[in-house]
């Protein structure tokens, strides 16, 4: 369906990273944040809590990270789309009920504005080290997504699939923006309501005494019954059947954690996204996302003046990862060079998936900046030779 | 009488003692409450968590509230299974976040009656920080806390809520912890409603719970319950008779008592009653009539259904 006009600001405006995904959480239908203040996230819910008012919405100040993610998952069950909005030490607190919604199977966008760490780190300066704990960090198995935008356009834009996805596969949908993309302020185009497109809450049609919960195929999404439609039915954290009743039995867990891992992983194809550009006969192919992907850039330029054959892949979904395209790529290329703001987090799925065809090089960067262009291509000379 | 009627009588009786004694086969009444297809329930003989579950079932009766608009939130714990029991939308949540996922549920869809259905490790223990911010902000959450002393689910550890002196597996010698007073914690928080009852009180414990569902804002009610398996037992108190029999003795009515001489002592009376019974607005009502006064016509509240964007 067409996004509801009441949350989509038409026009084009300048506005920094953060305010835009606020503006796209809204465009995409979001009506509920809870949310804890955390530098430098925190213009999203200011943003938000301007503009909700108006619209519908409700955002409510919780009184900590752990209290914000249990209270954006119990509104998803009335069938409101909601979000939350962090950095990484409040992202560490929020993986408990990650967890949970994962579990129950429930639809929600989580943003984490990374900065340096660990713990308190550098709260007003750029990291991207939360990227493996997008992927992993809730105990238990269970498949991610995560987007990683470059710009605020992009955030604004990527917000609109980020609700999208978490509704088509029922999943937290992992936001993982970095603070100088949420600080950076540049042009962003809003398009007019009806230029965007939106899933809406698809509602079972079942009756109330033939719905079963958690009722799906080995790879598929259950139906969604929300709270107070007269459906009375049950959901836990605790392993279930397809009532949404505790069974403590290996074969019940066998059957819940399989389809939480296979209806993502057959449907990567579907989600995986990522840019690619000049790895068309080229011997080094870089490898980059958020704010390091738009340096890395300036680094193969210089790399290219200087002669050598350069590409580059740009994740935009980071989880689940391209895994096929880095496979192709890895018999044809030398080398792979990642520079990543963390000591080496991506760079694990570009080396697993180039499988010792081509080598990978991690060009690492601690936090509190970006790379220096210079480094890149000096590192990109490196791995050619 | 006639005297054939006596002898159909005195046959029928001879029958009957013949037969032995019957079981009933009607429904139990507040079966239509609970989901039957998972009973028999996990909780111990003698556990005082059922008899809190039926006075609720019977208040949920005996108010007529619309069930489809109920949903229920347990965190985790023995009584964090009351949700799995009841016949309602009901939400069995993470350990001590019941409270938050409530608070989302309401503000979510502004309509529904949400309930909290949870024991006193869960919500005042690892939880207590978001019990005493829905009591701030008189969020609009009925909740039920079920005190029996002790982390019951994982051995009968300590709680913050074990009286003073009372044994438990990991104070073995005896708890020198202060315990929690919880209705003077939920009443000095802001709570609308607070009432502490025992579960042998079982009218006045079900006339609560019909009292607070008319209420509006942050309702609590305390029921202390026995736990026969490892409260009582690593206490030398006998069983959950036992403990009735003591809560008969030794609970106390004192209605509007000052919240902060209610604390319970180590086989001391325990004081019962409504403490707190007053009208304040709740979050939703000050939310709106805050920004009816600052915004006027541009406050678009989310509609009593939710928020939920149709095609």
């Amino acid at each position: 369906m067409k996004a509801d006009p009441a949350g989509v600001l038409t026009g084009a405006h300048y506005l920094d990273g953060d305010f835009a995904c606020g503006e796209g959480a809204m465009a995409a239908g979001c009506r509920f944040v809870g949310g804890y203040p955390i530098t430098p996230s925190t213009e999203v819910v200011e943003r938000i809590s301007r503009r909700f008012p108006m619209i519908g919405g409700t955002f409510i100040q919780m009184e900590d990270e752990l209290a914000s993610m249990a209270a954006v998952v119990g509104a998803s069950w009335t069938g409101t789309k909601a979000l939350t909005v962090t950095s990484g030490p409040g992202f560490s607190l929020m993986m408990e009920n990650i967890g949970l919604a994962a579990m129950m199977e429930t639809p929600c966008v989580v943003v984490d504005v990374q900065r340096g760490g660990p713990s308190t780190g550098l709260p007003t300066m750029a990291g991207q080290a939360d990227m493996m704990q997008a992927r992993w960090g809730s105990h238990g198995d269970y498949e991610s997504i995560a987007l990683c935008p470059q710009s605020p356009q992009e955030a604004f834009d990527l917000m609109i699939d980020a609700f999208n996805l978490s509704e088509l596969y029922r999943v937290p949908v992992m936001f993982m923006m970095d603070e100088c993309v949420g600080h950076m302020t540049e042009k962003v185009v809003i398009p007019p309501a009806e230029e965007i497109e939106i899933v809406p809450r698809k509602l079972t049609s079942r009756s109330v005494g033939e719905y079963l919960p958690y009722y799906a195929d080995r790879q598929s999404v259950p139906e969604f019954a929300r709270a107070g439609d007269g459906y009375r039915f049950h959901t836990t954290g605790l392993t279930h059947d397809e009532r949404g009743y505790p069974v403590m039995s290996a074969e019940c867990q066998e059957k819940c954690v399989r389809r939480l891992v296979e209806k993502i992983r057959s449907n990567a194809d579907a989600i995986v996204r990522f840019e690619e550009f000049g790895t068309e006969g080229a011997e080094v192919v870089l490898v980059a996302y958020g704010i390091a992907a738009r340096v890395t850039q300036m680094g193969m330029e210089i790399a290219r003046k200087r002669g050598l054959k350069v590409g580059m892949i740009r994740l935009i979904v980071a989880w689940p990862f391209p895994e096929k395209r880095i496979r192709e790529l890895a018999g044809e290329i030398k080398a792979f060079v990642v520079p990543e703001i963390n000591y080496g987090q991506m760079v694990l799925e570009v080396e697993r998936c180039a499988a010792g065809k081509a080598s990978t090089v991690l060009v690492p960067h601690g936090g509190g900046g970006v790379h220096d262009p210079e480094t890149i291509a000096e590192e990109i000379l490196r791995a050619a030779k | 009488m006639s005297d054939r009627a006596v002898q159909d009588e005195v046959s029928e009786a001879a029958e009957a003692k013949a037969r032995g004694p019957s079981v009933a086969t009607d429904e139990h009444p507040i079966a239509p409450y609970l989901r039957m297809d998972r009973i028999p329930h996990i909780w111990c003989p003698t556990c005082g968590i059922g008899t809190v579950v039926k006075c609720f079932a019977t208040a949920l009766e005996e108010t007529g509230v619309n069930l489809d608009k109920t949903s229920i939130v347990s965190g985790i714990g023995c009584t964090g299974r009351v949700a799995g029991y009841m016949k309602l939308d009901a939400f069995h949540t993470t350990h001590g976040r019941a409270i938050p996922f409530a608070t989302g549920l309401k503000l979510g869809r502004p309509e529904l009656l949400v309930i909290v259905f949870s024991g006193d490790g869960d919500l005042s223990g690892i939880g207590g920080n978001h019990f005493i911010h829905a009591a701030r902000r008189n969020m609009d959450l009925m909740v039920i806390l079920v005190n029996n002393f002790i982390y019951g689910m994982t051995g009968g550890q300590n709680a913050p809520t074990t009286p003073l002196g009372a044994r438990t597996s990991t104070m073995p010698y005896g708890n020198f912890e202060r315990p929690f007073n919880l209705p003077h914690l939920a009443a000095s928080c802001g709570a609308t409603y607070v009432a502490r009852w025992t579960c042998l009180h079982i009218r006045r414990l079900t006339k609560a719970f019909k009292e607070a569902i008319g209420r509006k804002g942050f309702r609590f009610i305390e029921v202390i319950a026995p736990c026969s398996t490892l409260y009582a037992r690593l206490n030398k108190l006998g069983t959950g008779f036992n403990l009735m029999q003591f809560y008969h003795d030794n609970a106390e009515i004192r209605h509007g008592e000052d919240p902060r001489k209610v604390d319970i002592g180590f086989q001391e009376k325990i004081i019962c009653g409504k403490f707190v019974d007053e009208e304040r607005p709740t979050f939703l009502e000050m939310m709106d009539q805050h920004y009816e006064k600052t915004l006027g016509d541009k406050y678009v509240p989310m509609p009593p259904e939710g928020g939920m964007i149709h095609e």
